[in-house]
């Protein structure tokens, strides 16, 4: 045997993972904006206004958690938006005739998770790239909640389930608890599962995953049915929260998703990034639009500004990464 | 080496002559002081193993790479050929086996794109011009076709054609051909065969790079051998055998002596492939893998040794044939062949073998997942002690199990390819040209590798194109030419020049 030390080895880098790094910068931005908030506004640390941010972090969260496996796995979910609102309006329809939450509940879940499957199945069986498929969903989404509403919105709603948007539990708004209970589950999934590896392996190199022995569209489909799933679980929050659906609440959604997923610190190319970082992805997009709202900005900068910190976000995180070649 | 040609000169002065050019990439030297002439209306074969440096030659020939050393002459005078357009303006052009067409665009479009005659308004082309210069170079070389159908229409062979017009309009005087007749069927063949002739007698020579036997003495005035980077030798159709040539082209002069401990008698049986076709182009693969074997599957690049592979492999749909491994049948994706436990190294490790940009303790758990975590519940510590394990028994140079692997060298990279296999408990292994890019002493330890693996039980395929490999360190090999197995070899028969000869095309 010869001489392996002769072999070029690069330095060892941090001892911290890359992941962890990313997180950390995020979690610093978030508390820097915080404490700007702070000096700059008085009510921006008063309870009330916390909550709400943090009520209105999770909505955007429940959507952009399944929306970060498809980008880790290098695709993009642009239906999201969409498949809130015709589920949202499928699930309202359920619980207007039948009277029962619950079987509106699942509705809302499985009309999200069908649809969500529907595009993992355009994108493994037929090979259609992920944007266009689920760019088509959207359209078609769009058409059948315009076509099945009629124009018409949907309102009332039983107390108990308008509590899932809008109760409080010790204090504390009900979605706030979901938000934890999805985050732990969501980052378990991605860390703590052979699936969640697995995910971060197709998306790092499908090539090299399939040559692995890794069922990659099977992995795929799971990873669109999940999207679509917690959009449906969105949209009952939606319907609780609002009290009423409409075909188009879904427009204003998809976006936003995306802007905290990457925000977040998920590459669009696949296998970098966590459940975690989209959650302070979209802690940090809640609280910019809350520091403008209390600072009396115009709302008309907001999207601006939402895109001026995508843009920064992911420069910096390319800048930060030195990829491998 | 000088620059002299040992071969009696027929005309005075050579149309091209390459004296003494070397070109070296980072640690392998493609030209080592290659001098080269090309006399005008002949043919010059190029004939070399894969990686003997033709490639490089023809690429130094028409600019796309420049020489680290040595002189061009053109007609008897120093030129120099640092760019593509220099080369253009020496009448040189290359017929890649890939071709360079717009596939969109029709035959007119392609011979003159880029170089379209301009109108009378400024930024428009002379549409009545450019048709009768078409018309006209069809014409000379005999291609009697519509000069408005789309390329994309167009089959391999009429594909070639519209190339060499192309070549022929920009007033070419040297055509360089790399293995023309590869995808062309007979009678195809015999038109090109045709062409080059009238080519010929217009005084354009012709370089033309061929593994078929055949062709070489059918068509070559002069023959230049090729190997390890170094010209052996030129010499004239007339005064060699196809023997000859093949022991120029072999008996490669590097010293390698691989551990290797041959088993006394075969195992059982563990791999059977019967009939085997798949949609890439392989044919009635017959294959037979026992444990405890290393058995070669050679032939030239492009003879469809990855496809035989990735077959088995199930990367690649099986169109008709059975793969038995041991003792049941199977057919579907990767993953299931995974899990039976066949393993497969590809060729380019960094875009099919691993994901660059994780860590190694990542990519060496990869395949074993399943295996490690039955629970489905995945424990990173547990992880990095499998790959801490892995990386001390393969010696994988690397500062820590959370490297990312695209900063190990060549070596260790393709050490983690193998190492996530061996964490899945594989036991056939096919390796595509393990070796590639590796310096000598990660070579060895490969091989010492191998041949622990097959001692313990488990067997191998390997493809290599260093033939000296195979026959170093396989108890037997199999031979494919134009996708079909053209032989086999036995332990006693194993030879570098049994090889080459049953991988060229003779008749």
């Amino acid at each position: 045997m010869t001489d392996i030390t002769k072999d070029a080895i690069a330095p060892p880098r941090s001892f911290l993972s890359q992941d962890a790094i990313q997180v950390f910068y995020r979690l610093l931005a978030a508390f820097l904006i915080c404490a700007a908030l702070a000096v700059l506004s008085d009510s921006f640390l008063s309870l009330g206004n916390i909550l709400n941010v943090l009520r209105q972090a999770s909505l955007t969260f429940f959507i952009a958690s399944g929306l970060t496996l498809v980008v880790l796995t290098a695709g993009l979910d642009l239906s999201v938006g969409a498949n809130v609102a015709l589920s949202a309006c499928i699930a309202g329809t359920v619980i207007h005739k039948t009277g029962s939450p619950a079987l509106g509940i699942l509705t809302g879940l499985a009309c999200g998770g069908i649809v969500g499957l529907l595009n993992g199945i355009m994108v493994t069986a037929l090979r259609i790239p992920s944007f266009i498929a689920t760019y088509g969903m959207l359209w078609v989404l769009n058409g059948l909640a315009y076509w099945y509403m009629a124009g018409e919105t949907l309102h009332g709603f039983p107390a108990g389930f308008r509590q899932i948007g809008s109760g409080y539990l010790f204090g504390l708004p009900i979605p706030v608890y979901l938000l934890l209970v999805f985050l732990g589950i969501g980052t378990f999934f991605a860390q703590r599962t052979i699936w969640g590896q697995e995910i971060y392996a197709i998306g790092a190199n499908p090539v090299a995953a399939r040559l692995s022995g890794i069922p990659v569209a099977r992995r795929l489909l799971l990873v669109y049915a999940v999207s679509g799933t917690m959009a449906g679980l969105a949209s009952i929050i939606f319907l609780s929260r609002l009290n009423s659906a409409e075909a188009d609440i879904g427009e204003s959604l998809t976006l936003p998703a995306i802007a905290a997923v990457l925000i977040g610190g998920t590459s669009l190319f696949g296998g970098v990034g966590t459940v975690f970082g989209t959650f302070i992805g979209a802690l940090i997009l809640t609280l910019v639009l809350n520091g403008m709202n209390l600072l009396s900005v115009s709302a008309n900068w907001q999207p601006l500004v939402t895109g001026v910190i995508v843009i920064l976000a992911v420069w910096l995180d390319m800048k930060t990464r030195r990829r491998a070649q | 080496m000088s620059g002299a040609l040992p071969i009696e000169v027929t005309s005075p002065t050579p149309l091209l002559e390459l004296r003494g050019i070397s070109k070296e990439f980072p640690g392998v030297k493609a030209l080592d002081d290659v001098s080269f002439a090309v006399y005008p209306g002949e043919v010059h074969m190029l004939l070399g193993e894969n990686g003997a440096g033709k490639s490089t030659l023809m690429k130094v020939l028409c600019g796309a790479y420049s020489a680290d050393a040595g002189e061009f002459y053109h007609e008897g005078k120093r030129v120099a050929i640092s760019s593509t357009a220099d080369a253009q303006k020496l009448g040189i052009a290359v017929i890649f086996q890939e071709f360079s067409l717009v596939p969109y665009l029709d035959i007119t479009q392609n011979i003159f794109l880029g170089r379209e005659p301009r109108g009378r308004i400024p930024g428009t082309i002379d549409r009545r011009k450019i048709l009768a210069d078409a018309k006209r170079v069809l014409g000379t070389i005999g291609f009697d076709i519509d000069h408005s159908t789309i390329v994309d229409k167009l089959g391999v062979a009429q594909q070639q054609m519209v190339e060499i017009a192309k070549a022929i309009s920009q007033n070419a005087r040297i055509l360089v051909m790399d293995e023309p007749t590869a995808a062309l069927s007979d009678r195809e063949t015999e038109l090109l065969f045709e062409l080059i002739a009238r080519l010929k007698a217009d005084g354009v020579s012709i370089v033309y790079i061929s593994h078929r036997m055949a062709e070489v003495f059918a068509l070559g005035d002069r023959i230049t051998v090729l190997r390890d980077g170094r010209r052996i030798d030129g010499v004239r159709p007339a005064d060699v055998t196809p023997d000859q040539l093949v022991r120029m082209m072999v008996g490669r002069n590097i010293d390698m002596t691989y551990p290797r401990h041959f088993a006394d008698k075969p195992g059982e049986l563990l791999l059977e492939v019967k009939g085997l076709s798949s949609s890439t182009g392989i044919s009635d693969i017959n294959i037979e893998v026992r444990r405890g074997e290393i058995v070669g599957l050679c032939g030239l690049v492009g003879s469809g040794r990855s496809e035989v592979a990735r077959a088995i492999f199930g990367a690649d749909p099986v169109t008709s044939g059975e793969i038995i491994f041991d003792g049941k049948t199977i057919s579907g994706e990767p993953d299931l062949a995974a899990r039976r436990g066949i393993a497969l190294i590809p060729e380019s490790r960094k875009s099919e073998g691993l994901a660059l940009l994780r860590s190694v303790s990542d990519n060496l758990v990869v395949s074993a997942l399943r295996k490690l975590f039955p629970s489905g519940l995945f424990d990173q510590r547990a992880a990095q002690r499998t790959s801490d394990g892995l990386i001390r028994q393969l010696r994988i140079a690397t500062p820590s199990v959370r490297q990312t692997v695209g900063l190990l060298s060549g070596g260790n990279q393709q050490k983690v390819v193998i190492g996530k296999w061996l964490a899945a408990g594989s036991k056939l292994f096919i390796f595509d040209e393990p070796t590639r890019g590796i310096d000598i002493g990660a070579k060895s330890e490969i091989f010492a590798l191998i041949d622990r693996l097959v001692a313990e039980g488990a067997a191998a395929l390997m493809i290599s194109s260093e033939q000296i490999e195979i026959c170093h360190v396989c108890d037997r090999a199999y031979v494919m030419r134009e996708g079909r197995i053209a032989g086999h070899l036995t332990r006693h028969e194993l030879t570098e020049e049994n090889i080459v000869r049953l991988g060229m095309h003779h008749a």
